[in-house]
This record gives structure tokens, C-alpha cells and sequence, in this order.
């Protein structure tokens, strides 16, 4: 049995939080959900969960009794289809109840598929049409600057996700107005829905169709010609993620934004998972659900009502 | 004719909402200087942002910028909004009910000879079919500044379509504007041949139509609807009553704009035991770069071809023939 882990009921009262801990628990909380509503994304939401955990258990500024505090540090979860993550991450720092997380994809919840600004206090932006979340960070970070307010706008996106274009609008207009405080981090899984990793094996063979998202290009190298500061991380690393988000807090001495390019693992956390495309998307089977249960749960013991045979993509993968 | 182009009472009435609320900014598309808000980024400059040539992200950060308490106004030509940036007025603007004002200048046909690149003629019917979106459509200079000052005030998304130019007077200084409240800009009397429906600048244009039809000794009655979203359908069919044609004349396609609202509107309400809708517009065919007159002239939409397709419709010779009723 799993030792409990801290969920933060009372965040003033928690000093010293056991964030792996916090990350795994609401890795289960996805694997559960998704597999019992059969609906949603299980890669994405896992690949991102450490530094989502770090955001809102140790660096966003944000008051659970106020969602809408003005002073707020701002946070757009630009890859809306890792919803159920982000949900998971919300219920566990209070904003609310876990058992809602039982609601997630059905009718008239507040957990919608996709994140719904207008649904659910706690959320900053709507998102699911990828490519959009970094222009509103630039609003953000504009807005906060002329209010004369110190709060800082983080825009969290995939790898894929920056495939679309207005997302380089947002970055010219971000290094032209200097937005010091905007921090884009990018999940830099390595794979796509279509996409995976390359050797120098397959591209010999391949046409580029199933290709890793930015094979053939230096992402570093084109953010900082943009006019950005680069930060490359371990997206799972805890104090490399903590270190990389006080530096972009103080604010880069040239004005510029910052991105950090947090190398992960798609599925991190759970090993069937982990690096596995397919695990876009997907209902896991009962057998898979079982391994899941037996590296996640925490200490309580839940049985599911049905069990699907097989693992089946949930068809929710369809996201651009 | 008012001497004052739509695009120049846009761009001092943005400077005095600039003056009197400080929550108002001003995002531009780098056509600022057509459009007309560079007026604002004179008078404001620190609540200006140019967004340069990319529309999309303009549209984001004004939601952005929403968030955070702010009431963007945003300036382009129309066809980059409610073509180019559709989709994050869809999820940024509309579906998150952002306080963001998307102001499309030079809509419609008249827009200085620049061709079908440049036309926008399906703005309505986008954006009238988008929840949450309010659409409007000001006929004067008079109803531009009183809307204007009704969507400062109001919270929530709103969508403008101005045309370029000057265009006449049709209401008075003290014009106060109610969101859906549709407009008898000419009362063709108890029993009129044809009622008449317009929106934007093309209502003078019919007002004209009507005088002539009136010389022929043919009654029309001018509505004018300067919000298509919201929209009064019942002061509509109660301003129809048991006329037997209705005209819709818009500087749009004629599939799901005015024409398609009134058309809509009237057979829901299964009103006019048989009216007939006719609606006058572009037929289901792209615009070119042409002057002002030969597009209305092509199109039907000036007030003498107006009057005059009007008058065949009623069997009767052309206005100018000055036949009696």
C-alpha cells in the first residue's frame, strides 16, 4: 500500500509538499478517469504532470478562495486536450471537489472536455483549437504590465501543438514588446498523434510522415533567433523545473520572454505508457488498468464497474 | 451627405471612449492609418498596440487583455477578422464571452477599388450564426457614436461591420441605440406596396429608392435593422403586417445575411399569409476592384437599380418612368 499522499486541503498549512508525490496521485486521478469515463487523453496529461504540479503547488500566485484575484499570476493551458490533467492538478490544490473528477466529459459538467473559461472558476482560458493559448498570454502579459501589476503569465503548450502558425505571430509580438513576463514552457514529449520519435534508420526509409513534430529543426535555436530566451530543462526534474521558473520569474536583464523547452516523457509515470504513442489517446484495458492501479494508487482501494477487454483509442485524438 | 467618412467617426469617437474610461486600449492590424485608429494611438499611445500584420494573435492578446480587465477594441479590415481569425473569435472571444469589441472596417462593397481579395460579403451570415456574438451594423454617424457607447458599456463580445466611407445623415444627434430594435426610416403609410429591409450604409441607399418609388406613386416603407444580433422579430412582423412583398437589400451575399434573417424570421413566424421575400444583394458571386458606382450598379444595389428591380417585382414601369399608382 501506497504511503498517503498530502492533497493540500488547507494550502497555508502545508509547508513542505511532497510534489513527486502530489504528481503521481494525480497521475492516477487521469488514468482513473479517462479510463472510466472512457473518454479523454492519458500521454500528454502525464508528460506535462511535473511541471504542472510545480505551477500550481509551488509557483503560481493564485488564491483558491479567489479564483479571480486580479493580482493573480495568469496560466493558459494552451494544449487543451490534457484537460483531464489539469482538472486533476485544480481538485488537488482545492479549486474543486476530487469526486468531480468523475464528472469529466459528460453533460453539463464543468469539466468539459476540452477547458471552458466560462464554466469553471479557477481557469484562465479556454483552449482545445490548438495554437491559440500563447497570443492570449501576450494579452495577459500586456494587460499586467499596464495595470502596472507584477503577476507573471505562464502559457504551457505541446510540441505539436506549435506546429500551427499562430503561434509564431505570438512570438514576434511577444520579443517586440519585450514581455518580460510571460514564460512559455513547451512539453517537448517528442510525439504526436502521427508523430514519432526517429532513428537514422527510418528516415532512410520513411517519407517524413510519421516523423518526430520538429524533426529537422533546432528549436532552441529558433526561439532564441526569434528573440527569446531559451531555458532547456528536465521536464520531470524537480529542482531543474524549479530553478528554470525562478529564473524566468526575474525576468530576463534584455526584456526578453522566456521559453523553457522541458524535455519529457509522453506517459511518464506509468512504464506501459511511457514513450508509447498510442497512449495519446486511449481507454486502457482492464489488464492495463490493473498495472496502472499497482504503480499509482494511493492508499484506497477502488473498483471500477466494467472493464474494457482491450485497450481502444477513446477517439478523442482528433485535437487541431 | 454627412461630410464625415464612417471610418473617421470611428476613429475620434475611439479617442473620446479612450478619454473617458482608461480601461480602453486599442489593437491594430497595421492598417491603422486606413481604418482610422491611428486617431488613438495619437491620443493614447500607451493603451495602442500594434500587432502588425497577423491577425490571429491580434484577436488572442485582445482576449487577453480582456482577461485582465481591459476593453480592447480591435482594428483591420473586416475580411481579416471573419475570415482569418475566425477561429479564435470562435474560442477566444465568443465561446469565453470575452469583453472584446472586433470592429471590421471597410465591410461590404465600397471599400476603394481593391477587389475580391478585399471583400468581405459573408461577414454576416458568419457572424450572425456564432453564439454569443453581437452583431451590429450602423447606418450613420449618429448610430456609430451612440453604439459605440452602448458596447464600452457592455460586458461582453461585440462585432461591428462599418463601411469606409461618408455616408447621409439619417438620424438625429440625440439617436439613441437599442440593442435589436429595428428602425421605420421611411413610413410608406398604412397600406404600402413593398416594405423594405436594410442594415449598415445601405439603408440611405434604399431611403432614396423608396422617395423614388413614392414620385411613381408606389408606398414603401424603410426598415432599417442596425442589430442583427440581437433582433426584434416581433417589431418585424409587426412592421410587415399583410404586405404582400418584403425587400432585403444588404452589401452582402444574399444566403444567410439580412436577407437570410428576415427570410427566416417571417416564415417562422408563418406571418404575411404569403409575403413574398425577395432579397437584394450579391448573387452567390465573388466581388471585384472596381469604383464604388459600377459595383452598386452590377450588383442592383444603388437606389435607382433598387427602385427599379423593385418596380418590376410589383409590375409596375420603373420609377423613372414616372408612371402613377
Amino acid at each position: 500500500m501506497r504511503k498517503l499522499v498530502t492533497t493540500v486541503s488547507d494550502p497555508a498549512g502545508v509547508e513542505v509538499r511532497d510534489l513527486p508525490g502530489l504528481a503521481r496521485r494525480a497521475r492516477w486521478e487521469v488514468v482513473k478517469t479517462v479510463t472510466t469515463n472512457k473518454a479523454g487523453h492519458i500521454g500528454g496529461p502525464l508528460s506535462m504532470m511535473d511541471i504542472l504540479v510545480s505551477l500550481y503547488f509551488r509557483e503560481l500566485r493564485i488564491r483558491v478562495e479567489e479564483p479571480d484575484w486580479v493580482d493573480r499570476d495568469w496560466f493558459v493551458l494552451s494544449k487543451g486536450h490534457a484537460a483531464i490533467g489539469l482538472y486533476a492538478v485544480l481538485a488537488l490544490r482545492g479549486f474543486l471537489p476530487i469526486e468531480e473528477l468523475a464528472t469529466f466529459d459528460k453533460g453539463d459538467s464543468r469539466l468539459q472536455g476540452h477547458p471552458d473559461v466560462t464554466r469553471l472558476p479557477g481557469l484562465d482560458a479556454s483552449t482545445g483549437s490548438l495554437g491559440q493559448g500563447l497570443s492570449l498570454g501576450v494579452g495577459m502579459a500586456l494587460g499586467a504590465r499596464l495595470a502596472g501589476r507584477d503577476s507573471h503569465t505562464f502559457v504551457l503548450m505541446g510540441d505539436g501543438e506549435i506546429q500551427e502558425g499562430m503561434v509564431w505571430e505570438a512570438v514576434q509580438a511577444a520579443a517586440r514588446y519585450k514581455l518580460a513576463n510571460l514564460t512559455a514552457i513547451v512539453d517537448r514529449n517528442g510525439l504526436q498523434q502521427f508523430g514519432l520519435p526517429s532513428t537514422a534508420e527510418t528516415t532512410l526509409t520513411d517519407r517524413g510522415d510519421r516523423r518526430d513534430p520538429w524533426y529537422g529543426v533546432d528549436l532552441s535555436a529558433v526561439f532564441q533567433a526569434f528573440g527569446w530566451r531559451v531555458i532547456e530543462i528536465d521536464g520531470h526534474d524537480y529542482d531543474q523545473i524549479a530553478a528554470a521558473f525562478a529564473l524566468a520569474r526575474s525576468g530576463d536583464p534584455a526584456g526578453r520572454p522566456t521559453v523553457l523547452l522541458a524535455h519529457t516523457v509522453k506517459g511518464k509515470g506509468l512504464s506501459l505508457a511511457e514513450g508509447v504513442h498510442t497512449w495519446h489517446s486511449i481507454v486502457p484495458s482492464a489488464e492495463d488498468f490493473e498495472r496502472a492501479r499497482q504503480e499509482l494508487e494511493p492508499e484506497e482501494i477502488e473498483l471500477l464497474d466494467s472493464y474494457a477487454v482491450t485497450s481502444v483509442n477513446s477517439g478523442n485524438g482528433a485535437q487541431a | 451627405m454627412s461630410g464625415t467618412a464612417m471610418r473617421d467617426v470611428w476613429g475620434t469617437k475611439l479617442v473620446e471612449l479612450g478619454d473617458a474610461d482608461p480601461r480602453t486600449v486599442v489593437l491594430d492590424g497595421d492598417l491603422g492609418n486606413s481604418t482610422k485608429a491611428d486617431k488613438f494611438a495619437k491620443a493614447h499611445p500607451d493603451r495602442f498596440f500594434q500587432m502588425g500584420i497577423a491577425e490571429q494573435n491580434l484577436v488572442g492578446a485582445a482576449a487577453g487583455l480582456a482577461a485582465t480587465g481591459f476593453v480592447p477594441w480591435t482594428s483591420s479590415f473586416t475580411v481579416f477578422f471573419t475570415h482569418r481569425a475566425l477561429d479564435p473569435i470562435r474560442m477566444l472571444v465568443a465561446q469565453s464571452h470575452a469583453n472584446v469589441k472586433i470592429v471590421g472596417s471597410y465591410s461590404g462593397l465600397l471599400i476603394g477599388a481593391v477587389g475580391k481579395t478585399h471583400l468581405d460579403v459573408q461577414d454576416l451570415a458568419i457572424m450572425r450564426a456564432m453564439p454569443d456574438m453581437t452583431v451590429l451594423a450602423p447606418a450613420d454617424e449618429a448610430e456609430l457614436r451612440s453604439m459605440m457607447d452602448w458596447a464600452q458599456a457592455f460586458d461582453g463580445p461585440v462585432y461591428f461591420r462599418l463601411v469606409r466611407d461618408a455616408v447621409p445623415d439619417l438620424f438625429g444627434a440625440d439617436y439613441v441605440f437599442v440593442p435589436g430594435a429595428i428602425q421605420v426610416v421611411n413610413d410608406g403609410g398604412p397600406d404600402p406596396a413593398v416594405v423594405f429591409v436594410s442594415t449598415g450604409g445601405q439603408t440611405a441607399r434604399v431611403v432614396e429608392a423608396a422617395n423614388q418609388l413614392a414620385e411613381s406613386g408606389i408606398a414603401a416603407t424603410v426598415i432599417h435593422a442596425p442589430s442583427l444580433k440581437p433582433f426584434d422579430a416581433e417589431g418585424l412582423v409587426a412592421a410587415v403586417g399583410g404586405t404582400p412583398l418584403v425587400v432585403t437589400v444588404e452589401e452582402h451575399t444574399v444566403a444567410g445575411g439580412l436577407g437570410g434573417l428576415v427570410a427566416e424570421t417571417l416564415a417562422s413566424a408563418g406571418a404575411g399569409a404569403g409575403a413574398r421575400v425577395v432579397r437584394f444583394g450579391l448573387d452567390d458571386v465573388w466581388g471585384e476592384s472596381a469604383s464604388n458606382e459600377f459595383l452598386l450598379e452590377k450588383h442592383g444595389l444603388s437606389a435607382d437599380r433598387v427602385a427599379e428591380r423593385t418596380a418590376a417585382l410589383l409590375d409596375r414601369e420603373p420609377a423613372t418612368q414616372g408612371t402613377s399608382r
